[in-house]
């Protein structure tokens, strides 16, 4: 097991590496500059700026540079946001983009796995159809329709929420940001655990578990171990997605999360910030690829690691 | 004799047919009336987008500044509320004070009193303005200082209401379906070009090509997909058509797996062998055996593959980087309509609505699919 974890940190670093320069240079090759103003600067004054950022080097000198600095866990300063490292932004950021992730998937692994085994238990029932209807309602309705209408409706007609805002995470201000982040990802849980539990209850080992006439809590529960392998998959990449921040929910909600600064670093040319977002997204996506395949292992004894 | 040799030519003039797989699939998916309801409706909708325009009387970049953000309403505009306002703001500009204002019908009879004689040039602004047709002088008293003005209402209707620069909003939104639509489709077929080609090549090449081939999808696949797009964004402009073949350049992965795994297994079946022992060149085996094979779960994919790609033009578009003004998309008008949802729902009521149902109608059309073509259901 440990080795099997070492070996998979060890091959995530040239993946890692390969993201790292794709991203680099792609971003270096785009046209414009993170000064580029409506009024351009003086040439004077560019040239200065250039060198104290060290972008009059050559790009593969910028590059080591930037990957020895990355070595060190030094994302180096932030370009529209002046005053800040990264590395400060997304220490501010981070913790608050991982609160509502991590909120979002446990409320969509609790709501949606339950409805998709209740879904799954009453198969082609009243509340099979309202289950699989609100599944596509989910997945359809995109985040940026739910998120005004629940603002107008919970903020402003009732009047029981803010309408946005952080202060501090204070748990009435989390409510709608991470209902809109979970109810996709509520989705999609309850239509996989409905697909799985189906396949899985008719399986043999529930058979006898039924034979046997076991409560039927106990077969759920066994049935449950074998359906939730497809889950996991699913929930591994799509909870490194939630965890590093939403650009529709962040906007939205006014939150000083990480999700904005994909976009506004990317449209900015603001190199550092945008390599940073590339980097933490990469090591989140695979560690959680790993922590699936770990789960895996935990969950199905049948799967050995080679 | 001869009719006894009649009788076999008989049968094998109506030989029993055989029902190929997409036989029963069509009959399958016929029978699943949630898919069937929903290719009707995306028929509709879509027959809507393309022709409605024409039919709306409103071209979608026509700005009617006397009706901006109008409530939907079934009845014809100018309402009885909107008249006297605006025909005292034209009487201010003519000069003459109005007075009786008298509605009968598509006509309004109006008497304007100026201190001094009313220039009749400036009757122009009556047509000027969105709600009147040309003024037409009835009765000129007092040395035409009180004048009565026969003016036709101009009738207008605005079933979706307008947006904040006033224009049609049914009109826009039915060009924002097209485009939609047209992007969705656009996109997926770039998407499953290139990840069929992809994916059926790596799967059939095997051993260290299909390992090198694969890995680079999984490089891709950890790229944070936002940041690819948006570098595409910057690269291409906003030329949304560029943009959109980009995307389906990005989305081809999950396509490229897919094609991948069906592979793998019809390269071991007996007609691919045969054509091996014939010498048939690979290209050849690929074209022929092996992509044809794998369109049961492609057709698929693709029905759930368009929703994405719509739903990924919306977000775009809500950060501002999708189609730009006058065109317009679904995601647009949401944007749109979630800034003015305080004051004009309607704005964000019918695009979001004619988005959920195209989204819905192709995630039942896909779901329908599926179960139409998996082998485990036979």
């Amino acid at each position: 097991m440990l080795s099997f974890i070492m070996r998979r940190f060890l091959t995530a670093i040239p993946t890692l590496l390969v993201i790292v320069t794709i991203s680099f240079f792609l971003i270096r090759l785009a046209p414009g500059g993170p000064f580029d103003l409506e009024r351009p600067l003086e040439a004077k004054v560019m040239e200065n700026l250039n060198r104290i950022y060290q972008l009059d080097k050559p790009l593969i000198q910028q590059y080591w540079l930037y990957l020895s600095a990355v070595m060190h866990g030094d994302f180096g300063p932030s370009f529209i946001l002046r005053d800040f490292s990264v590395g400060e932004l997304f220490a501010r950021g981070l913790p608050i983009s991982m609160t509502l992730g991590a909120l979002a998937i446990t409320l969509a692994i609790l709501v949606g796995g339950t409805l998709g085994t209740i879904a799954a238990l009453r198969q082609n029932s009243l509340a099979d159809y309202i289950v699989t209807g609100l599944g596509a309602m989910g997945l359809t309705i995109p985040n940026f329709v739910v998120a005004p209408v629940l603002q107008i409706v919970l903020g402003l007609a009732l009047a029981w929420l803010p309408v946005a805002g952080w202060a501090d995470g204070s748990p009435r201000n989390l409510v709608m940001p991470v209902i809109v982040l979970a109810l996709p990802q509520i989705a999609v849980v309850a239509r996989m655990t409905r697909a799985a539990m189906i396949e899985n209850l008719r399986s043999n080992h529930i058979r006898t578990l039924r034979s046997l006439g076991l409560p039927w809590h106990v077969i759920v529960t066994h049935a449950l171990r074998g359906a939730s392998l497809p889950v996991i998959s699913y929930l591994g990449p799509a909870a490194a997605a939630l965890l590093t921040g939403s650009v529709v929910v962040e906007t939205i909600f006014g939150l000083p999360g990480i999700g904005r600064y994909f976009v506004e670093g990317a449209l900015n040319r603001d190199y550092t910030l945008v390599m940073g977002t590339v980097v933490v997204v990469a090591v989140f996506v695979l560690i959680f690829n790993l922590v699936v395949d770990i789960l895996y292992a935990v969950v199905d004894p049948r799967i050995r690691f080679d | 004799m001869a009719e006894g040799a009649a009788l076999p030519i008989e049968t094998l003039a109506d030989p029993v047919s055989g029902r190929s797989l997409w036989v029963e699939a069509r009959g399958r998916l016929l029978n699943n009336k949630a898919a069937v309801a929903s290719i009707v409706l995306l028929g509709f909708i879509a027959i809507a987008c393309i022709f409605g325009p024409l039919v709306t009387g409103h071209p979608f970049d026509q700005v009617y500044p006397d009706y901006v953000k109008v409530p939907a309403s079934l009845e014809a505009y100018p309402k009885a509320d909107q008249i006297t306002p605006q025909i005292e703001r034209i009487g201010a500009r003519v000069r003459g004070k109005p007075e009786n204002i008298q509605v009968k019908g598509d006509n309004v009879t109006v008497t304007l009193v100026g201190q001094r004689p009313i220039d009749e040039r400036l009757l122009a602004y009556f047509e000027r303005s969105d709600m009147f047709g040309a003024a037409k002088i009835a009765e000129k008293t007092d040395e035409g200082k009180r004048i009565v003005v026969d003016v036709p209402l101009k009738k207008k209707y605005f079933l979706f209401g307008t947006d904040t620069n006033g224009r049609d909003l049914l009109t826009r939104t039915m060009k924002a379906g097209q485009i939609s639509l047209a992007i969705g489709l656009l996109a997926t077929f770039v998407a499953i070009l290139i990840g069929v080609a992809y994916g059926a090549t790596s799967g059939y090449l095997g051993g260290r090509a299909d390992l090198i081939m694969m890995r680079v999808v999984d490089v891709i696949y950890s790229l944070p997909f936002i940041f690819f797009v948006i570098m595409l964004v910057v690269f291409f402009g906003r030329n949304f058509i560029l943009m959109f073949i980009a995307v389906g350049a990005v989305e081809w992965l999950d396509m490229a797996r897919i094609v991948r795994g069906q592979t793998l297994s019809i390269k071991r079946q007996e007609y691919v062998q045969a054509a091996e022992a014939l010498g048939v060149e690979t290209k050849g085996i690929i074209r022929r055996h092996v992509i044809p094979n794998t369109l049961g779960p492609v057709v698929v994919y693709m029905t759930l593959l368009v929703p994405k790609v719509i739903l990924l033009e919306s977000f775009l578009s809500f950060l501002g980087l999708g189609v730009q003004e006058p065109n317009t998309s679904l995601g647009v008008l949401i944007s749109e309509g979630a800034k003015n949802i305080q004051g004009a729902t309607w704005m964000l009521l019918y695009p979001s609505l004619t988005l959920i149902a195209i989204l819905f109608c192709l995630n039942f059309i896909g779901d329908g699919l599926r179960d139409a073509l998996d082998p485990k259901d036979r």
